[in-house]
């Protein structure tokens, strides 16, 4: 017992660390991935038909892939291809294309989900594309989409374990380092597991508030 | 960038892609079928059970949905062995991905079994069926037609999932990739090749159970 206490003093700074690098490599991917996935779910919806061929080729590959698959093949094509991003850059690429192509396919369902009526009645009141989108789809879709893009959201802080594979010295990777050095195998990945519970839990319980102060009653 | 693809290394490694293929298909299908059990036994404690038994299967399914998958397989694979359980790779692999299948199954058979309605239940109870006659003549069955569009998307995730088992060296069709990107170099092509047999298997999973679902459609 004492000796896993002393081991967990010793190991702070390197958890910490590992802590860091864990919400930079999901919280640039979620981020970008909103966009890109927004952006999708747009040009799926009403892009002209040659995007839309693009988009939903896009989509279904990276959906038909494991995430691990594409981690690897980020990391590995891209430097063999001369484009040295470094492992943590390449690693948010990956969890990047991955979240775009879901939250494309999200953000296509929520915008088929409001009646077609409602863009009819904008559009004879002189409302152009731009306007309706901004004015009359995207907030209804915002809320269609919540639950998912939380869910979302914790597939991608569970993914970012896997650029440990290709060396980003993130939460799992650390601990991975610590057990190495202090052969306290289950108690350090029990630890690692927590926190990650800790974070998941945390941006549901956030989700889950955002829903009940975005929600207009009567929707 | 004047890089040829030249695809006759995967060619000649395409035995073993394929038998990598056939053991991520084996391991998905063997914790389907284990994670089904634990789904079905949780989402009737859920629906039907006390309120101590419900509060540990809520539990349980949270912790499982918050945990990376990779966290609970390393601990399987490199923790329990301390503590005397001993398995090889692909059993652990196998428990592993099979405690994280219940879960989510335990999810998909509740909101199948929320999807009964009320009045078959009491039509069974009227003509003097006993409770455990309903849940399995009635119940079961409407539930698993609800819940088989679920169960088919959690097979095809968990399909996608087995490339985890490349971390702990299970020969499966990300391991072989990747094995063959470091022995050949033919970067490019071992991870095209790797995710178009993902992609295909996907395709090919989606399309076998759409046509399951309209069979079942029919009464």
């Amino acid at each position: 017992m004492e000796n896993l206490i002393a081991s967990l003093w010793a190991a702070r700074f390197q958890i910490a660390q590992g802590l860091v690098t864990t919400a930079e490599v999901s919280a640039a991917p979620i981020a970008l991935g909103t966009i890109l996935g927004l952006a999708v779910g747009i040009g799926l919806s009403y892009g002209p038909r040659p995007l839309r061929w693009l988009m939903h080729f896009y989509v279904d590959v990276v959906r038909g892939t494991p995430v691990l698959v594409l981690v690897l093949a980020s990391f590995y094509v891209l430097a063999f291809l001369g484009l040295h991003l470094g492992a943590k850059a390449s690693g948010i690429l990956a969890l990047t294309v991955f979240c775009g192509a879901h939250l494309g396919e999200v953000t296509r369902g929520a915008l088929a989900a409001i009646p077609a009526g409602q863009v009819e009645a904008a559009r004879s009141l002189g409302l152009g594309f731009g306007r309706i989108l901004a004015l009359v789809l995207v907030p209804q879709a915002v809320r269609f989409a919540l639950p998912v893009w939380v869910n979302t959201a914790v597939e991608i802080v569970k993914a970012s374990t896997l650029l440990s594979v290709i060396g980003v010295g993130e939460l799992l990777l650390k601990t991975q380092e610590v057990i190495g050095r202090t052969f306290l195998t289950l108690e350090f990945y029990l630890l690692a597991g927590l926190l990650y519970f800790a974070i998941n839990y945390s941006i549901q319980a956030l989700g889950q508030r955002a829903e009940r102060r975005l929600a207009i009653p009567g929707l | 960038m004047d890089y040829v693809l030249n695809f006759d290394v995967i060619w000649r490694n395409f035995d073993r892609l394929l038998a990598g293929l056939g053991l991520g298909l084996a391991l998905a299908v063997i914790s389907l079928a284990v994670g089904t059990v634990i789904g079905l036994a949780c989402a009737f404690v859920v629906t039907d059970g006390r309120r101590p038994a419900r509060a540990m299967v809520a539990s349980y399914v949270t912790l499982v949905r918050n945990t990376p998958i990779l966290v609970i397989v390393l601990i399987a694979y490199f923790a329990l062995p301390e503590f005397g359980v001993r398995m090889g790779k692909l059993q652990s692999f196998a428990a592993s991905l099979a405690l994280y299948a219940g879960a989510y199954l335990t999810e998909v058979f509740r909101a199948g079994l929320a999807g009964v309605p009320r009045g078959v239940v009491d039509a069974g109870l009227a003509i003097g069926l006993s409770r455990f006659k309903v849940a399995l003549l009635i119940r079961f069955p409407i539930m698993l037609r609800n819940a088989l569009p679920a169960l088919g998307s959690t097979f095809i995730s968990l399909f996608k999932d087995t490339s985890i088992a490349a971390a702990i060296a299970v020969p499966e069709l990300t391991f072989q990739a990747r094995r063959i990107n470091v022995d050949s170099f033919r970067v490019v092509e071992a991870w095209m090749a790797a995710s178009a047999l993902y992609v295909v298997t996907c395709f090919a999973i989606a399309a076998g159970l759409r046509r399951l679902e309209r069979r079942f459609a029919r009464f």
